[in-house]
């Protein structure tokens, strides 16, 4: 068995390049191993692991997070192609003083969430639709729609739907 | 006590670090240092492994070692048969790494452990493994036929397991019988294909000799004392934490998937914590799978529909190994007569090995495949005695006066025989009746069809035994600093409340509010006496050991407050987190009285001084502590439950087919269902919603394809098919609440309840719907559209 005396750094193996974004309005600069994507450079360079993996390819949405005001997946971009971004991940949804964001709460309200691996994602992506829309489609449909890129295995869905309707409700009324 | 807490729509503790973003799941973990694990698996569903190379990985950047089955010690052995039955003959179980032979595509081999996931995985990829392929045969039917390719050359006819169970006198119904149905019916391999896949972390202290394991289990407590007895370790030595998990669905109850021993073995080994995150494909291609049946039913019958006699004889596809024994088929041949009197049974069923993913309980467990099979029969037999499908079901249902039903002869999953406790059948089908409008549904057919779509009525019973033994614990103590109540049980959580429930439970016998109340679950640690969550049983079991416990406390806190505020004790209510004399605003806070139950040398504060044994409220007359009294106001009870309590319910739904797209959508859904009494009607639905969703799931879209060769071909989120919010319907539900007597909180489980009947009621409403494309029966799921078309085109063109 080998002795472990000096370990590499176990997270900037192989070629490495620079990457300097903003990060929940932070800026960060960073060497990243060019092969590291960024849900990986999110969850453990950064150590916000709000954002989880689901499948890492695409289809779940667990890794959602909004990047230039546009809800993403994580897992399908490496972190080098984050140069220059604005990132923003799930531990800056709440408010400073850690109480929820409407969305949030209106989820812990409507019992949204069961096991949570899949909320942020579900969170991200409906607070980017409810930052980019003036008004947002409250029918059953239309919040079917606006979630459609997030999986969860736990809850069917009824009460995220609840939840998306009472939050864009509150939201549109405080406009 | 003030206001009761249990039946109310209490919000979860746990919800707000959840939702932004705090949960601790396993990869949230910082661990400094920490190594990764990656697997070398085999491609082949069964071959011979003629050698492995390990030598240039071994020599790749920043690989930590490399785990053959030549270096990992007393582990290289086959692994426990966790679930014994006569039934099995030599039950065959996987080795933690593969030795000379491999038994399904995804079979662990090889483990890697690097500075990271990358290197190990590029490690992994140039272990050179050289295997020498055999045939296989992946189809059940085709497996038990005497020239099939054999998965262990043991067992003849790929046979894992038979068994026949017997009640009342099947064969002289049989020979009185009117009327036979006779149907076959299959049921498709499925997944649990939770969010968060199977992860785990160790960390081995050398110098106390203390292992840490984190597993992202069902069954921190099974974990802990397997892993304790296969490395031949005090249990006392071994803490196993099962953080925040993300979901389980029975895939996270089996123990040992074989990284749950070989990441503790490197741990040990390197002396830095390792950790091993499952990732998508290893998740389909080696965690346990469920569901694979195929049945033949007969129901044999009087002329006006009374089933007086049922035979079923099916099929279990057990995979390449049967770690888990017999536990799904036996629960699918218990259930097979769903909620109907039926009082004489034969039923059988082989399990089959097949060169495949292990199969152990999925959510569900046997009862879907049952309960397809019971209902789909039902159906049949109302349409050839021409009876209406909700009027045959009364005629067979148990009347709420002939409870408790035994059914004498068979043994359900935990050993004991089957008896349905309690319940209302009827009225859950006369509500669901009403509720699915049934009197207008011909008339609501007719017009869609004038629009060129075919609606259909799917309807469909079950009954899901639940609350299984053996036991659970439950350990309370009110904290004297703050009166917060600190709760402790042995299984673990995976989404399901039990934080809430739980508290919910205890703020009704100590008359504190809810958020107050402080569980920890699923840690070793913390407490250590107990068994798993599965088979929709933690709120009965470990809840009613809970309520136990907090009957115990509460006797104790009033005890002490009448004591401190000398009157008697019956004078005493417990609310707002104090003691009060009734009728009088004299009070002593819970925290208090916590404090001055442990007779201190020492006053840190203002209470405390109260409680110091110099004080002159203590006691001089004797030893501070009475013979056998303990300190604090702390207890530790138990329950075990004496049988499995039946819950049951009724699923009505009405689909719509498109002639053209073949898409099948669902108008409506309405269930029924009872479980009891329900601690949180918000938890509970929540659970039924996604318990429907998974049933819908596995009633329309998700199937585990194997090609000939036995390769998983759809081993990932595009080509299995998880339905999205826009595939699953909203579900109208209606609550019973027969509360069972054989527990003191009167509940039943409700876990796996919502995905029983699901695919039975689609089925039943296809039919329905296209009747008139040659009257097309539906007895396999999942229904695609591809499955629609060729119904509606062959007839057409025939
Ligand atoms: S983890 Fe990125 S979409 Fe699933
Ligand atoms: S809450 Fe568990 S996956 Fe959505």
């Amino acid at each position: 068995m080998k002795m472990i005396r000096n370990l590499p750094s176990a997270n900037s193996f192989g070629q490495t390049s620079k990457v300097s974004l903003t990060v929940n309005g932070t800026n960060v600069e960073k060497e990243v191993s060019v092969r590291m994507l960024l849900s990986d450079f999110i969850r453990h360079e950064l150590g916000l692991t709000g954002t989880h993996v689901g499948c890492e390819h695409g289809i779940c949405g667990a890794c959602t997070v909004i990047i230039d005001g546009k809800s993403s997946r994580s897992c399908t971009l490496l972190a080098v192609q984050a140069d220059g971004i604005d990132l923003r991940t799930i531990e800056s949804v709440a408010n400073k003083d850690g109480s929820l964001h409407p969305i949030q709460e209106a989820f812990h309200e409507c019992h949204a969430l069961q096991c949570g691996y899949c909320t942020p994602g579900f969170i991200m992506n409906i607070v980017s639709e409810f930052e980019n829309n003036e008004k947002i489609d409250t029918t059953d449909e239309g919040i079917r729609e606006l979630i459609a890129g997030n999986l969860c295995r736990c809850t069917g869905y009824a009460n995220i739907i609840e939840a998306v309707r009472d939050a864009a409700e509150k939201l549109q009324k405080k406009r | 006590m003030s206001t009761r807490s249990f039946g109310t729509r209490v919000k979860r503790n746990v919800d707000p670090k959840l939702l932004k973003g705090e949960g601790s799941f396993i990869d949230d973990l910082d661990l400094p240092g920490v190594l990764h694990a990656a697997f070398v698996r085999s491609p082949f569903a069964r071959a011979k492994i003629k050698s492995v190379d390990t030598d240039y990985a071994r020599s790749m950047d920043g690989v930590m070692a490399i785990y053959t089955c030549d270096n990992i010690g007393n582990l290289d052995m086959e692994l426990p048969l966790l679930i014994p039955h006569d039934c099995m003959n030599d039950a065959r179980t996987q080795r933690t790494l593969a030795r000379d032979d491999v038994y399904h595509v995804g079979q662990a081999v090889v483990m890697v452990v690097a500075i990271n996931r990358y290197l190990a995985e590029d490690a992994a990829l140039m272990v050179d493994v050289d295997y020498e392929p055999m045939d296989v045969e992946v189809d059940i039917e085709k497996a038990i036929l005497p020239d099939a390719p054999l998965v262990h050359p043991t067992h003849p006819g790929n046979i894992a397991a038979d068994l026949t169970q017997i009640s009342g006198d099947p064969e002289s119904a049989f020979a009185r019988a009117e009327h036979v149905t006779k149907i076959r019916v299959e049921v498709e391999r499925s997944t649990a294909a939770p969010m968060e896949t199977r992860s785990v972390a160790a960390y081995y202290d050398k110098i106390s000799g203390a292992l840490t394991v984190w597993d992202g289990t069902q069954a921190p407590l099974t974990v802990r004392g397997g892993l304790a007895s296969i490395f031949e370790i005090d249990e006392d030595k071994v803490r196993v934490i099962a953080p925040d998990v993300g979901g389980g669905f029975g895939q996270k109850v089996m123990f040992p998937h074989p990284d749950e021993l070989l990441v503790p073995l490197a741990a040990m080994e390197l002396g830095l914590p390792v950790k091993y995150i499952e990732d998508r494909r290893e998740n389909f291609i080696s965690s346990n799978q469920e569901r694979k049946q195929i049945h033949h039913i007969e129901l044999y019958a009087t002329k006006d529909g009374d089933v007086i006699g049922l035979k079923d004889f099916f099929l279990h596809d057990t995979g390449a190994f049967i770690p888990y024994g017999i536990a799904i088929a036996q629960v699918a041949s218990t259930s097979i007569a769903g909620p109907y009197r039926i009082p004489n049974i034969h039923v059988q069923f082989q399990a089959v090995y097949t060169p495949t993913v292990t199969i152990t309980p999925y959510r569900g467990c046997g009862r879907p495949q049952a309960c397809f099979a019971i209902e789909r029969a039902m159906d049949q037999l109302a349409e050839e005695l021409g009876i209406d499908r909700f009027e045959i079901r009364r005629r067979n249902l148990i009347s709420d006066d002939q409870f408790p039903y035994p059914r004498e002869g068979l043994i359900f999953a935990d050993g004991l025989p089957v008896t349905m406790d309690s319940g209302q059948y009827f009225k859950a089908l006369d509500l669901i009746e009403e509720k699915i409008d049934v009197r207008n549904f011909p008339k609501m057919q007719e017009e869609a069809r004038s629009q060129g779509k075919y609606l259909g009525l799917g309807l469909a019973y079950y009954v899901e035994g639940t609350g299984l033994g053996p036991y659970e614990g439950g350990h309370i103590k009110i904290h004297p600093i703050t009166g917060k109540v600190y709760v402790n049980t042995g299984l673990s959580g995976q989404g399901q409340g039990h934080d809430t429930v739980f508290a919910q439970i205890v703020a009704d016998q100590l008359g504190v509010n809810v958020e107050d109340v402080i569980l920890t679950e699923g840690d070793s640690g913390a407490y250590d006496w107990g068994v798993a969550t599965f088979a929709s049983r933690a709120a009965v079991v470990s809840g009613n050991a809970i309520h136990k416990t907090a009957l115990i406390v509460r006797k104790k806190t009033i005890k002490a407050a009448a004591n401190m505020l000398e009157v008697d004790e019956d004078q005493i209510e417990l609310r707002d987190g104090h003691a009060w004399v009734s009728n009088s605003n004299r009070s002593v806070s819970l925290a208090a009285v916590a404090t001055a139950t442990n007779p201190l040398r020492y006053a840190f504060n203002e209470a405390a001084k109260a409680a110091t044994q110099f004080a002159p409220a203590s006691r001089h007359d004797g030893p501070a502590l009475d013979e056998g009294q303990a300190p604090g106001l702390e207890a530790t009870d138990y329950y075990s439950p004496p049988a499995a309590t039946w819950a049951y319910g009724v699923h009505a739904a009405i689909v719509e087919v498109d002639e053209i797209t073949c898409e099948t959508k669902i108008k409506k859904y309405a269930l029924v269902h009872d479980c009891g009494n329900m601690i949180n009607p918000t938890i509970v639905e929540g659970q039924v919603m996604g318990g429907v969703a998974q049933g819908i799931a596995g009633a329309m879209y998700e199937k585990v394809e194997f090609d000939d060769d036995g390769n998983i071909s759809n081993a990932n989120f595009v080509d299995f098919v998880i339905p999205y919010a826009t595939e699953i319907p909203k579900v109208e539900m209606y609550h019973l609440e027969t509360p069972t007597p054989l527990n003191p909180l009167g509940v039943k489980g409700v876990g796996e309840a919502g995905c029983i009947a699901t695919a039975a009621t689609i089925a039943s409403g296809l039919t329905d719907a296209l009747r008139e494309f040659g009257n097309p029966k539906f007895r396999s799921t999942p229904i695609t559209p591809s499955m629609i078309h060729e119904v509606i085109s062959s007839s057409s063109s025939g």
